[in-house]
């Protein structure tokens, strides 16, 4: 399962992407591959606020449909609309499609998730 | 050995020792024995069939058929025309368990009257996506209030005075179950008061709830009540609406609804206390995947021929039941079929003619019954079938009096309106003839 380094992660596999005060959330790999074949992403408004663990948006796959929570707590900025033409694209490449750009609020959060090292570790372990 | 239990005690024996026990009783033991009843239920001797159909003739007498009277009763349930190939289609034995089923691929006749009902709704409301159906008017608020709260994160409704009393409680009985708060709003003159409403549509408003034609027959300025409810970024606009209205009202999606809900008895169900009724409900494209409810889809098969199929299920809750946004994963099969035939039977110009008829009829009865001046209108609004006329004699009073002349006469305002006792709530259908308006405005007459 691919992993890429300088994200960080949480255990319901979401990858969070740092840019200052800034980041991109999309779903791991290992999220994707288990979910199979994407068909539909439900995004959030933006200037929502969502706090730490709550739902931001959901996936439907053909077999499923789950839940992506927040790393941190944030505020929307961007919804990646691309998304809602093309669900597939989560399947495709998890990394480069970002599913929400949020405000962090709060970055000493960040000390809770896992880097990519600790979150290769769990992949071994817990999953 | 009982009538309806085809197994004999030999039977009862030998399933006993497979299983491993002495007796019937063996089977309860887990249950304690001071908590089991020790005696025979307090029931009847059996009857037999002919002496049980007697009885329950007897039971069914002491109801008064509505065919036996003449109705002006509505207030939610309406006597309208049920053309005879309603009974028809719907009692064919292909159709008798028309529940949605559990392998619903399997019936496509289903599916498919699902799919046009579907279409039906959608067309006579103007909005996008229909669900297969919800038990009645009452819950489809409900349904609607929760779908809202869960599309905008937020928690409070605001409601109507004129929304039907009954459908109010039922939602307050499903909100309170959901911490969700419903804040009701007066009516002002009949209609909804507009300066209140302002006054509590913020933004932890989820939906504003209305009803047109209101429960006192008249049309609410839908259009500007969709105004106030939109000023509030994602404010659901939630209408319910008497489909009959839909020959000749404007649909609620022109007029900026969210989601549209109603009562469906009056598309060929008849009266009955308690029902089954039938609520509908419609929303917009993008709301569709919070509709509550099963939804039938339109496909083709591997072959490339039309085909219908349960669709969007991930909504539902037994595919993501925490999530789901209603418990709901049921229809009302055979009232949704009923629903069909009937707007498929009327057509586009007869359900125009059904509401044209019941509107004259409405209006000619509210002339009768006020030309004395011994009954006032409480309300000067524009009404569909529905309208409220007050006197100085208790409505109850009045009821009594008409009854005696086979009359069911209206609704008794102060039931749920204090503020508005000895009003009384007319309905005219279309199937109401002048004879039986002038009877009613004489009999009137006369009790005062």
């Amino acid at each position: 399962m691919k992993v890429l380094k300088d994200l960080y992660y949480t255990e319901d596999h979401e990858w969070l992407k740092v840019e200052g005060d800034e980041a991109y959330i999309g779903l791991a790999d290992y999220a994707q591959d288990q979910l199979g074949d994407i068909v539909y992403v439900e995004l959030p408004e933006i200037d929502d606020e969502y706090e730490k663990e709550e739902a931001f948006s959901a996936v439907e796959s053909v077999k499923a449909a789950a839940d992506v929570y927040m790393p941190v707590d944030g505020k929307i900025l961007e919804v990646n609309e691309e998304l809602l033409d093309d669900p597939g694209l989560l399947n495709q490449d998890p990394y480069e499609n970002w599913i929400v750009k949020i405000e962090i609020a709060d970055k000493s959060q960040l000390d809770d998730l896992m880097t990519s090292e600790e979150y290769e570790k769990f992949l071994d372990e817990e999953v | 050995m009982y009538p309806y239990i085809p197994n004999t005690k030999e039977d009862e024996q030998r399933m006993l020792e497979v299983i491993g026990v002495n007796s019937i009783d063996d089977l309860f033991s887990d249950i304690p024995e001071d908590v089991k009843l020790k005696r025979d239920l307090n029931l009847n001797p059996s009857m037999s069939e002919l002496e049980a159909a007697k009885y329950m003739k007897k039971l069914a007498e002491s109801n008064t058929p509505i065919d036996d009277l003449t109705c002006f009763l509505g207030a939610g349930a309406y006597d309208h025309y049920i053309p005879s190939i309603v009974g028809h289609i719907t009692s064919r034995s292909e159709f008798y368990t028309s529940y949605t089923p559990y392998q619903a691929e399997i019936s496509q006749g289903t599916l498919q009257y699902i799919f046009e009902y579907q279409t039906l709704i959608c067309n006579l409301t103007g909005m996008d996506v229909s669900n297969a159906s919800l038990y009645d008017g009452g819950t489809a608020i409900a349904e609607a209030a929760f779908m809202a709260s869960n599309i905008t994160r937020r928690n409070k409704v605001v409601i109507s005075k004129t929304v039907n009393p009954e459908y109010r409680k039922v939602l307050k009985t499903y909100a309170h179950l959901q911490q969700i708060e419903v804040v009701e709003i007066d009516d002002k003159e009949g209609v909804t008061d507009l300066d209140q409403l302002k006054n509590h549509v913020d933004n932890k408003t989820a939906a504003v709830i209305v009803q047109s034609p209101n429960f006192f027959g008249i049309i609410e300025d839908l259009e500007t009540i969709g105004e106030i409810a939109h000023s509030q970024k994602r404010t659901m606009f939630v209408t319910s609406v008497d489909p009959i209205s839909l020959g000749i009202l404007k649909t609620p999606g022109s007029l900026g609804a969210d989601i549209v809900v109603g009562e469906g008895q009056s598309m060929g169900m008849p009266l009955a206390f308690g029902g089954p009724y039938l609520g509908f409900m419609a929303t917009k494209k993008a709301h569709m995947r919070k509709l509550p409810g099963r939804i039938v889809g339109e496909t083709v098969d591997v072959d490339g021929n039309r085909a219908f199929v349960l669709t969007l299920q991930a909504r539902e809750q037994h595919i993501r039941r925490e999530k789901a946004t209603s418990n709901i994963c049921s229809n009302q099969g055979v009232n949704t079929l009923a629903a069909t035939v009937y707007l498929v039977t009327l057509g586009k110009e007869g359900l125009r003619e059904v509401a044209t008829q019941a509107t004259q009829k409405a209006h000619y009865a509210f002339e009768q019954i006020t030309k004395s001046g011994k009954y006032k209108p409480l309300f000067d609004k524009p009404f569909f079938k529905e309208f409220v006329v007050t006197s100085s004699v208790d409505a109850d009073e009045i009821n009594k009096k008409l009854l005696e002349e086979k009359i069911l006469g209206g609704y008794s305002l102060g039931r749920e309106y204090p503020q508005y006792k000895n009003g009384i709530l007319y309905a005219v259908t279309e199937k109401r003839t002048k004879e039986e308006i002038d009877t009613l405005s004489s009999v009137l007459e006369g009790i005062i």
